[in-house]
C-alpha cells in the first residue's frame, strides 16, 4: 500500500513536537454508551444519528432530545444501550446477502400483469 | 482471511470512495490516526466553549446573549457527535478525556488565546469559525464513515456561527468611536492566530510514517490559508477595518493576495502548551471533570439501584 | 391599572432572566458533556421567556423602553425577582434542586396564567409551559438520582435543601401587584399554588429518600426590590457592557 501525506486541520502536529506528559488514570464511574435513532416528523423510519453517555434510559432520551433534535420538531426518539446492538459482520456480506440478489421472483417487477391490475 | 487480502479490500474501498465503517477491518495505524484526529477535533469543540462561554454573562444585549448561548450549545453538541464517532474506533470517551487532561492529546491552539472584549466574540465567529468551515467541508469527505457523517451534521449547523460573528463586528463598525476601536483591536489580535489554524507550511508538514493514504480531494495547508486570506481581505472592507498585515497586497499576476509571514515561534510555543491560556483552559476542563465525579457516580449508583428494584419486582 | 400589569410582567421577566443567567454559568463546566448541553438548553429557554415578558412590558411602558433597557439599566431595587433565583449556582445538587423548586412553581403558575384575561400573558404562558414541563421532568429526575444515589450525593442534596428551603415561601407570598392582577383576571392567585407545589415536592422527595424540612424561618423581599448582595454581583456582569458603553447598539 502506498503512503501519502494526510493533512489534517486538527492533529497536523507531529507527536514529537506536541509536548505534555503522559499520565493516565482509571475512571471510577462509567455511564454506559447508548445509540440514538431519530425519526423526523415527516420520516418513515428511525435513523441512527450517533451516540451519547447516560446513566439510565430516561436520561438517555432527554440527552438525545437536547443533543440531536435541537432543530427539529415532533420527533420520535429510540435509544438502545450499545452493548445490546448486534450487527452483521461485513466479511460475511457475501453469504448473508448475495443469495437475495439471485431470487428475482421476490421483486414486483418480475411479474407481468395485465394493465387492468398492474397497479398492484 | 489473510492480512494482505484484508489490506487489499481496505485499499480498494479507499480507492473507490467507499466509507470505512466501525466493524470493517482497518490497519492499526489508520485506526490510531483517526482516533487522534477525531478526538482532538472533539476536544477542540469542548475547549472552544470556554473562551466564548466566558462572555455569556456579559453579553451586551438579550438577543446577543441568547445567540451566544445557542452557539456554545452547538459547539458542545459538535463535541458530542465527534466523541461519539471516536468511540466507534474502540476507545472510550474517558480515555480520550484523560489524554486531553494529561496534555497528551491536543486541541486547536486558537482556543489558547484570551477573549478580552466583546468584539473578540465577533472576531472568533468571523475568523476562527470561518477558518474552521473551510476545513470542515473537506472533512465531510473523509474516508471513515462515522467521522464523515458527524462532519456533515456539523457543517449544516455551522453556517450561523460565522454569520453571527461577522454581524457582531458589523454593528460595532457602525457604532461609536470606542466600538470601532474595540472591533479593530479584536481583529488585530485574532488575525494571525487564525492563519495559524491552517497549520504549518506544506514544506514542514510531513510526518509520513504516521500518515496513511486515503483519497480525499483536499487542498494543502497553504492553499486553504491562501483562500482564507483572499476571502477575508475582501470581507474586511465591508467592515471598514484593516487586517494587521503591512504586507497584505493584491498580486495581479498570481490573482491572489500576498501576505506576510506567520510568527512560527509563537505557533510552536502555543502548540507546546505555552500559549496565554493553555494552562487555564486545561485547568478549567480538569476541574469540571474532577468536580463532576460525584455526580457521575451518583447517577450510575442510582441506575443500579433502579435496575435491582425492577428485577426484584419482576 | 397599567402600572400594576407592568410590575407583574417585570416580575415574571426578572425571575426568568436571573434564573437563566445563573444556569448559563455552567456552560463549559458541567459534570458531563450531555448535562452541559441540558443545563444550557434550560438557560436558553429561560432567557427566551424573559425576552417575551420584557418585550411585552416595554410595549406597556412605551417611552422608548426596550427589552434591553429593562434588563440592563434598571437598578437592584427595581428588580422584582424572588430571592431563590439570585442565589449562587452552588454545586450540581444546589443547581438541580433550585431548578426543581422553580420549575414546579412555573409549571403551576403558567398552567393558570395561560387562561389569563390578558392575551399576551396567556400566550407567553402557553408557549413557556411546554419547556417548563421538560425542565420539571429533568430536574425531578436529578433530585431522585442524587437523593437516592451515593452517600455523598445524598449529603450534598441535603445541604442544598438546607441552603434553599428558606427561599421557597416567597414563591407563594403575593405582592400587591400579584394580588391586583389575580383579582382582575390577568394574573394568578399564587397562594393557591402552594399546596400542589408541596404535594409534588413531597412526592419527589419521598422517592429521593429526602425529608421536607421542619419549620424554617423564611426569607422574602426580592419581589419588592429588597435583594441579597448576590443580585448586585450578578449585575456587575449582566449589566457591565451597557453601563460601560452607554447608548450603543450591539
Amino acid at each position: 500500500m502506498n503512503n501519502y501525506l494526510r493533512k489534517f486541520y486538527y492533529g497536523d502536529i507531529p507527536e514529537d513536537k506536541a509536548g505534555g506528559n503522559i499520565v493516565s488514570s482509571e475512571a471510577k464511574s462509567d455511564w454506559p454508551l447508548w445509540e440514538v435513532f431519530i425519526r423526523s416528523k415527516q420520516g418513515l423510519d428511525h435513523k441512527h444519528v450517533g451516540s451519547l453517555h447516560a446513566a439510565d434510559a430516561q436520561m438517555a432520551i432527554e440527552n438525545a432530545r437536547d443533543a440531536y433534535t435541537r432543530r427539529m420538531e415532533g420527533v420520535s426518539i429510540w435509544i438502545v444501550e450499545s452493548k445490546y446492538i448486534h450487527a452483521s459482520n461485513p466479511e460475511e456480506a457475501g453469504e448473508l446477502f448475495e443469495p437475495a440478489v439471485d431470487k428475482i421472483y421476490r421483486h414486483p417487477t418480475f411479474y407481468d400483469l395485465p394493465d387492468e391490475v398492474n397497479q398492484m | 482471511m489473510q492480512t494482505h487480502d484484508l489490506e487489499k479490500i481496505f485499499g480498494q474501498k479507499i480507492d473507490n470512495e467507499v466509507k470505512i465503517e466501525p466493524k470493517d477491518w482497518m490497519p492499526d495505524a489508520y485506526r490510531k490516526t483517526n482516533i487522534r484526529q477525531v478526538s482532538q477535533h472533539a476536544h477542540s469543540e469542548i475547549v472552544g466553549m470556554l473562551p466564548e462561554g466566558a462572555w455569556i454573562s456579559r453579553a451586551p444585549s438579550l438577543k446577543r446573549k441568547a445567540i451566544l448561548i445557542a452557539k456554545v450549545q452547538d459547539e458542545a453538541g459538535h463535541g458530542l457527535y465527534l466523541y461519539s464517532a471516536c468511540e466507534t474506533l474502540g476507545i472510550t470517551r474517558e480515555e480520550t478525556i484523560n489524554d486531553l487532561h494529561s496534555g497528551k492529546a491536543k486541541y486547536s491552539s486558537i482556543f489558547n488565546y484570551p477573549t478580552k472584549t466583546w468584539a473578540d466574540i465577533g472576531a472568533i465567529g468571523w475568523l476562527v469559525d470561518g477558518a474552521a468551515i473551510m476545513n470542515q467541508v473537506m472533512l465531510t469527505r473523509t474516508s471513515y464513515g462515522p467521522y464523515a457523517r458527524a462532519m456533515v451534521r456539523i457543517c449544516k449547523e455551522e453556517s450561523f456561527h460565522q454569520r453571527q460573528g461577522f454581524e457582531i463586528l458589523l454593528v460595532l463598525s457602525k457604532g461609536t468611536g470606542e466600538q470601532k476601536a474595540m472591533c479593530q483591536d479584536a481583529i488585530d489580535r485574532w488575525w494571525w492566530p487564525s492563519l495559524m489554524m491552517f497549520g504549518p507550511h506544506d514544506s514542514e508538514s510531513t510526518n509520513s510514517e504516521q500518515s496513511m493514504k486515503w483519497k480525499i480531494k483536499r487542498k494543502t495547508n497553504d492553499e486553504l490559508r491562501q483562500n482564507f486570506v483572499d476571502m477575508c481581505a475582501e470581507q474586511v472592507k465591508v467592515l471598514g477595518m484593516k487586517i494587521p498585515d503591512a504586507k497584505l497586497k493584491w498580486n495581479e499576476k498570481r490573482m491572489h493576495y500576498d501576505f506576510g509571514e506567520i510568527n512560527w515561534d509563537e505557533f510552536w510555543n502555543v502548540v507546546k502548551g505555552n500559549g496565554p491560556c493553555n494552562k487555564e483552559r486545561l485547568a478549567a476542563r480538569k476541574i469540571a471533570w474532577d468536580e463532576g465525579e460525584w455526580v457521575r457516580e451518583a447517577a450510575a449508583a442510582h441506575a443500579e439501584k433502579r435496575k435491582t428494584k425492577q428485577q426484584e419486582a419482576a | 391599572m397599567k402600572q400594576v400589569l407592568i410590575d407583574y410582567t417585570l416580575h415574571l421577566a426578572d425571575n426568568s432572566l436571573i434564573m437563566g443567567q445563573r444556569n448559563a454559568e455552567w456552560c463549559g463546566h458541567g459534570p458531563v458533556l450531555e448535562q452541559d448541553i441540558a443545563i444550557t438548553n434550560i438557560s436558553l429557554d429561560l432567557i427566551g421567556q424573559a425576552r417575551n415578558f420584557y418585550q411585552y412590558a416595554a410595549t406597556l411602558i412605551g417611552n422608548h423602553a426596550t427589552e434591553d433597557s429593562l434588563a440592563y439599566l434598571r437598578k437592584e431595587e427595581e428588580f422584582k425577582n424572588c430571592l431563590l433565583v439570585e442565589q449562587p449556582k452552588g454545586d450540581w445538587a444546589q443547581t438541580i434542586l433550585r431548578q426543581f423548586f422553580f420549575s414546579q412553581y412555573q409549571y403551576l403558575l403558567f398552567q393558570q396564567l395561560q387562561n389569563s384575561k390578558d392575551g399576551q400573558l396567556a400566550a407567553i404562558a402557553e408557549k413557556s409551559l411546554k419547556e417548563v414541563t421538560y425542565h420539571l421532568r429533568w430536574s425531578s429526575e436529578w433530585v431522585i438520582r442524587l437523593g437516592d444515589g451515593t452517600d455523598e450525593s445524598h449529603r450534598r442534596i441535603i445541604k442544598a435543601i438546607e441552603e434553599l428551603w428558606k427561599f421557597t415561601d416567597e414563591l407563594f407570598s403575593a405582592m400587591s401587584y400579584e394580588l391586583q392582577t389575580a383579582s382582575d383576571g390577568s394574573g394568578v392567585d399564587i397562594s393557591k399554588l402552594k399546596e400542589p407545589w408541596m404535594n409534588k415536592v413531597n412526592e419527589v422527595f419521598s422517592e429521593a429518600t429526602l425529608a421536607i424540612p421542619g419549620k424554617t424561618l423564611m426569607q422574602t423581599g426580592g419581589k419588592e426590590g429588597k435583594h441579597s448582595e448576590h443580585l448586585g454581583s450578578i449585575f456587575t456582569e449582566l449589566q457591565y457592557m451597557q453601563r460601560t458603553y452607554p447608548g450603543c447598539d450591539w
